[in-house]
């Protein structure tokens, strides 16, 4: 069997891409992506401790947040859609007028 | 006793009150849009039925015997906090009983004579309603049987009284009066309440009865606290009747509408404070000292404001001075123990004294506003009928026989004398002379000797409408005939007065009624009374008709004398100096230093820290979404590590 540790560290090291990719992209979607691949990473953990501990209550907080991925994507994309339709760019570093 | 529908008259009291209250409400909400005749007469009839009913309410007690003539009906708690409860209640006695009879009686003559006097004025409706609601005050304090119910009135009347010396208040002298008015007689009132809260401590509750009835065995005669309390209460008095130190808002007073001159700052609520006074005579009685400084600061204003009177060219001055003059005889009166001599003065006053003011209005009003006496003269052909009652008013105040004021001011004077007061009589007797004298003055300057009047009024001088006429010509009978209900002494009225003096103890103090007094005394004592009043009339006969160049020769002779009298002895000037302008620079600099910079400031500064602080704190938004999702990251690794480092 796979030791625990392997599935934390696999784990960690797709959070870490993901948070990377969020702070360095420009592309708004690439950075979207990269939010999911973090919610991924925190999925995959929380099913390797529901194994190891033999208890369902990670499994389910998968699927809230699986649940809640779906809908914040819908907002998201929609609202990259909307700001594409206003300025013809989905670069984050474009996007910046809120401020004082 | 008759009986209406079932109840007594007595019963009926609290339609003394809603009446004149009624009038109030009509006039004032919808006032605006009915015509004046209707205003007038909704005005007139509130006051009249409460004349009518108070005279019902007097038949009602004269039925009962003497020891019994009291009554009281509580309506509901006003106020009802640990011990201390204020009810809404009446109290019918002979002194309240004769009081609202005098209130409506002669407020409904001024109600009538008003509908004539403010005819032509824009503000008619707000004016009925204003005197409307002073009526309704002046009888809630009179009926009130407890202090703060009283208290309620008196405020009430001090309202009305600014409210209507402002009338016209476009015009700048006569909103400055009536701020003048209500703030001197602040100064009473803190005096008055701070009385109130001294009785409330001392008897543990504020109801007259339970007062007057503990004061004996509570209080120590002569003690610090009856001392206190009275002298307190006298504070007030001092404020609301005009008397010295605080009587200098009375004859600025004038600027309001002559009828509200003679209702309020004449014939009612400038003689609360002598009501209040034997009101509270078991008290007063029980402090020596306190009816010293009565009696004293009475008499000193007796005169004192009868000498301004006799250099003053106002036709309304002149009777104001003669009304702070007149209730100091009131205030004599009471200081020597005599309280219902005063309540008698306090009734013929209120005669003679409305009557001279509506004489003085029908003057003004036949020649156009002019108050000036050096611009009138002569008027007697002119205004026939103003001149006799005027006449009958002036006889009246300087007390010859038969008129009603020569029966009470003699009183007084005897009074005084027969208890040894020898300082106070001459004071009071000197007053009466210079009464005589300055009142016959300004009769003299008005109504004889050839005519000062401009051309224009001359053209335009004429006699006051009917209804102007009759009110003076009632009041003109009234003070004819009042004096008889005090005469001979010891009569009707001081013997249907009597139970209220020393609060039911009979034998405590003798009411005031001059049983100890010989015929032979009684009668030298009018003699020179009417001696007194003859030679301050013959001084002004032989003055302003005989020699009419010989004002003019004295003053300049005792130019100095003159000018300080003239100019009211400058008192005025010396309150601004003193108290007004000390007053209003402290407060300029409390405004521009410690409110402006202190309170101000510190409030502005608060707002200015809070402003920096988001000047620097708004360099964080800078509208990268990088930035932010940097600074979550950032945040969530310092909180791991704080708590791996903490566990």
């Amino acid at each position: 069997m796979i030791p625990l540790t392997w599935y934390l560290i696999l784990s960690g090291i797709l959070f870490s891409i993901g948070a990377v990719g969020v702070l360095i992209k420009r592309n708004a979607i690439v950075i979207f992506m990269c939010i999911e691949l973090m919610l991924n990473a925190v999925n995959l953990a929380f099913i390797t401790f529901s194994r190891q501990l033999n208890s369902m209550d990670g499994q389910i907080f998968v699927f809230f947040i699986m649940t809640v991925a779906a809908a914040e994507a819908a907002v998201g994309l929609a609202i990259i859609i909307a700001i594409y339709r206003n300025k013809a760019t989905v670069n984050v570093d474009d996007i910046n007028l809120m401020k004082w | 006793m008759p009986y209406f529908f079932g109840c007594s008259y007595l019963d009926l009291i609290g339609y003394v009150l809603l009446f004149p209250l009624a009038g109030t409400v009509i006039n004032g909400l919808l006032g605006k849009k009915l015509s004046k005749l209707v205003v007038g007469i909704i005005g007139c009839t509130a006051i009249g039925l409460a004349f009518i009913l108070s005279f019902f309410v007097f038949i009602d007690l004269l039925h009962l015997s003497p020891a019994d003539r009291v009554f009281e009906k509580d309506y509901f708690t006003w106020i009802g906090s640990g011990s201390l409860e204020a009810i809404a209640g009446l109290q019918v006695d002979p002194l309240s009983v004769v009081m609202i009879m005098m209130v409506s009686g002669v407020g409904f003559i001024i109600h009538v004579y008003s509908v004539g006097y403010m005819q032509d004025d824009d503000g008619f409706y707000r004016y009925f309603t204003y005197l409307n609601l002073f009526t309704f005050s002046m009888l809630l304090l009179v009926l009130a049987n407890n202090f703060l119910l009283m208290f309620i009135g008196w405020e009430g009347v001090g309202l009305c009284s600014y409210l209507l010396i402002g009338y016209w208040f476009e015009k700048k002298s006569a909103s400055s009066a009536g701020m003048k008015a209500f703030i001197v007689n602040r100064v009473g009132d803190f005096g008055f309440i701070l009385g109130i809260m001294l009785i409330f401590v001392t008897f543990n509750t504020i109801d007259f009865t339970e007062v007057f009835h503990a004061a004996p065995e509570h209080l120590q005669m002569g003690g610090f606290i009856a001392t206190m309390i009275t002298l307190l209460l006298f504070v007030g008095a001092i404020g609301k009747s005009a008397q010295i130190p605080l009587y200098t808002w009375l004859p600025d007073a004038m600027e309001g509408p002559t009828p509200v001159s003679a209702l309020i700052h004449a014939a009612t609520m400038v003689t609360a404070g002598v009501y209040m006074v034997v009101r509270c005579n078991v008290l007063y009685t029980l402090a020596p000292f306190s009816l010293t400084v009565v009696a004293v600061i009475g008499g000193v204003t007796a005169l004192f404001a009868a000498t301004i009177g006799l250099a003053q060219n106002d036709i309304k001055r002149v009777l104001a001075y003669s009304t702070v003059s007149q209730i100091g005889f009131m205030f004599l009166a009471c200081g020597i123990g005599a309280y219902i001599t005063g309540i008698f003065h306090l009734l013929t006053h209120s005669f003679f004294k409305a009557l001279l003011f509506l004489g003085a209005g029908s003057v003004i009003h036949g020649l156009g506003g002019e108050q000036d006496m050096r611009k009138m003269g002569g008027l007697k052909k002119y205004m026939p009928t103003t001149y006799k009652t005027f006449l009958i008013g002036t006889l009246a105040i300087a007390g010859i026989p038969p008129f009603a004021g020569f029966f009470s001011k003699d009183e007084i004077l005897l009074e005084a004398f027969s208890k040894g007061s020898f300082l106070i009589w001459g004071l009071g007797a000197f007053a009466a002379l210079l009464t005589a004298f300055y009142m016959f003055r300004l009769l003299f300057m008005t109504f004889c000797g050839k005519s000062n009047m401009s051309k224009h009024a001359e053209a335009h001088v004429h006699e006051s409408p009917m209804i102007i006429l009759i009110p003076l010509l009632v009041l003109a009978f009234l003070s004819i005939g009042g004096g008889f209900i005090g005469f001979p002494t010891a009569s009707a009225i001081s013997s249907f007065l009597s139970p209220v003096i020393g609060g039911g103890h009979h034998g405590t103090v003798d009411g005031g009624s001059l049983h100890h007094v010989s015929a032979g005394m009684m009668f030298s004592m009018m003699g020179i009374s009417t001696g007194i009043a003859i030679a301050g009339i013959l001084i002004a006969y032989l003055m302003y008709i005989k020699n009419p160049d010989l004002p003019a020769k004295i003053a300049k002779k005792f130019k100095l004398i003159y000018t300080i009298v003239y100019n009211k002895y400058y008192v005025d000037e010396i309150y601004d100096a003193t108290i007004v302008n000390p007053t209003v620079k402290t407060s300029f600099i409390l405004w521009r230093i410690v409110d402006v910079r202190i309170i101000d400031g510190f409030v502005n500064a608060i707002a200015r820290i809070v402003e920096l602080k988001g000047e620097v704190l708004k360099l964080f938004q800078t509208g990268y979404v990088r930035n932010y999702a940097f600074s979550i990251l950032l945040g969530g690794v310092i909180i791991i590590v704080c708590s791996l480092i903490l566990l």
